[in-house]
């Protein structure tokens, strides 16, 4: 096991108005593991995300991210939705970011971030700016930014969310291409039943907010997989139904617009 | 490509017609002068001016005024400028240090800078060091106001980002802060340049012996009119130049924003 989050609840308090985004919330992601959450927009699943990653304290309950030993290794990277590349950096310097925070000389950190742009098809990018690129190559940079800085956990939040259908496809191939050669420990956050099928060992379902866990559903396709050959699986369309039957009321039931 | 040559010659249309409508108001202006429809007395005509300018050049007495004009501006905006970005990053960061320095700073913001001349002389005495303050005072506001908004107004997404990835204050600072903040940090540089210009002219007009806004007040207190409008001219050319070269620093400093000035 290589993350447990026990009995995690998170109480937003602003302006006299208390939000309760999560309520006890309780997990393990074994090591090696792709699990996928899905949950109503504002379920709460982004905080939870984010608690995980150091980013935001909970309330009550706590997360323990066990070490595998190297400690020159990061535990966790996330990659953000869209729009989180810096946009003064070159493709290089972002992709290399993490390492550059970690004080890797700058020869060392371009050379590992080149060889990484160049298995997602951007080395004649690397001199770019953010701006100059298209929303898909942008994400393959993000992308890029967490598995260069090789982290044990990969913590992933909506990534794709914003692309086209094709793009979206395509980098949800390049995601499991690059995973399965070094099967990294990933949480990934998505709204997308589909894409939660697609890429996960588990999809945890969650409530409508305050969030919790409503049902864990085993994925048994087997790796590695094609994106494209699952969605024509009869067990994909199966799954896909009863994901949604269990989602469906909590969306019917969500209050609009609470939290991100 | 195709579309390329003529679009090239769109621009240099647009080019020359920037430099021929300007000449041509100067012909018209002159040719007016000649016809008597303008009063010499109130209005000199181009070429007048022209030889005015040839007089102040020729006898160095331009450059004399343009170079203590320009030394004022250089001082004040160097002396205001540094301690306004680093407060600006201080008030952009620290909650704490706005809440105390934030009262203070829109109280006397409104304050006409050029009001406080007086203050300042008895303070400064009436040599250049007064001059420099006043310039200054004008500038520091427009850059800290700026600069914090700057600091403010970075996407709390790289923040994350930043903290996500370790990182060490420092890098903070030179990698997010710095970056995120420099296009405000221009703007205010921006403002402070135009406002410190008309500081300078208002300050020489009153507490001077020399600089291009004494240069004018003493040819109208002469009444040597093409004189005036030389020294108008030379501070307008200052403007122009200073604002360039601060523009192309600009471009130099903050190369991600290249595509879209």
């Amino acid at each position: 096991m290589k993350i447990a989050v026990q009995d995690l609840t998170k109480t937003f308090e602003g302006r006299g108005v208390s939000t309760r985004a999560l309520s006890g919330v309780s997990l393990t992601v074994g090591d090696g593991e792709f699990l996928c959450i899905v949950g109503p927009s504002g379920c709460g699943k982004t905080t939870l995300l984010r608690i995980m990653a150091g980013l935001e304290a909970p309330s009550t309950g706590a997360v323990d991210m066990r070490r595998s030993g190297d400690r020159e290794r990061p535990l966790s990277a996330m990659v953000f939705q869209e729009h989180s590349l810096f946009p003064w950096l070159t493709v290089v310097d972002n992709a290399a970011f993490g390492l550059e925070m970690r004080g890797v000389p700058r020869r060392e950190r371009h050379a590992r971030a080149r060889s990484f742009l160049e298995t997602v098809g951007l080395a004649a990018f690397q001199g770019h700016y953010p701006h100059e690129l298209s929303g898909g190559m942008r994400q393959r940079v993000s992308l890029a930014r967490a598995f260069v800085n090789d982290p044990e956990v990969l913590l992933m939040d909506e990534p794709f969310a914003a692309l086209d259908a094709q793009n979206k496809l395509l980098l949800q191939e390049e995601l499991m291409r690059i995973w399965e050669h070094d099967k990294k420990t990933v949480v990934y956050i998505t709204h997308s039943i589909d894409e939660a099928l697609t890429l996960g060992d588990r999809v945890v379902v969650m409530t409508a907010a305050p969030g919790k866990v409503k049902e864990v559903i085993d994925v048994d396709f087997g790796r590695p997989r094609d994106v494209f050959e699952i969605k024509a699986k009869p067990q994909f369309g199966e799954m896909s139904l009863h994901i949604w039957r269990v989602l469906e009321s909590e969306v019917r039931g969500a209050r609009p617009g609470v939290l991100a | 490509m195709t579309g390329k040559p003529p679009r090239m010659r769109l621009e240099t249309q647009e080019r020359l017609l920037a430099i021929v409508s300007p000449l041509a108001l100067l012909v018209v202006w002159q040719v007016m002068s000649w016809l008597k429809l303008l009063d010499a007395r109130f209005i000199p005509s181009p070429i007048t001016i022209g030889e005015g300018a040839y007089r102040l050049v020729e006898s160095g007495e331009l450059w004399t005024h343009l170079s203590v004009s320009l030394w004022r501006l250089a001082a004040g905006f160097v002396v205001a400028a540094v301690p306004g970005i680093l407060l600006g990053l201080v008030m952009g960061l620290s909650r704490w240090v706005r809440m105390i320095l934030d009262p203070i700073v829109a109280a006397t913001y409104p304050i006409p800078k050029i009001a406080i001349l007086p203050l300042i002389m008895l303070f400064f005495g009436i040599g250049e060091v007064s001059k420099i303050v006043i310039i200054a005072v004008a500038v520091i506001y427009l850059v800290l106001i700026n600069t914090m908004v700057g600091v403010m107004t970075i996407d709390p997404v790289y923040f994350d980002v930043a903290k996500n990835y370790g990182a060490p204050w420092p890098k903070l600072f030179t990698r997010v802060i710095i970056p995120g903040a420099l296009p405000l940090i221009f703007a205010g540089l921006r403002l402070g340049l135009g406002v410190s210009l008309i500081v300078i002219v208002a300050a020489e007009f009153v507490a001077a012996k020399s600089g291009i806004g004494y240069l004018i007040w003493i040819s109208w207190e002469t009444l040597v009119i093409e004189n005036m409008f030389v020294g108008i001219i030379v501070i307008t050319v200052l403007g122009v130049v200073t604002t360039f070269i601060l523009r192309e620093i600009e471009r130099a400093v903050i190369p991600w924003r290249r595509e879209r000035a």
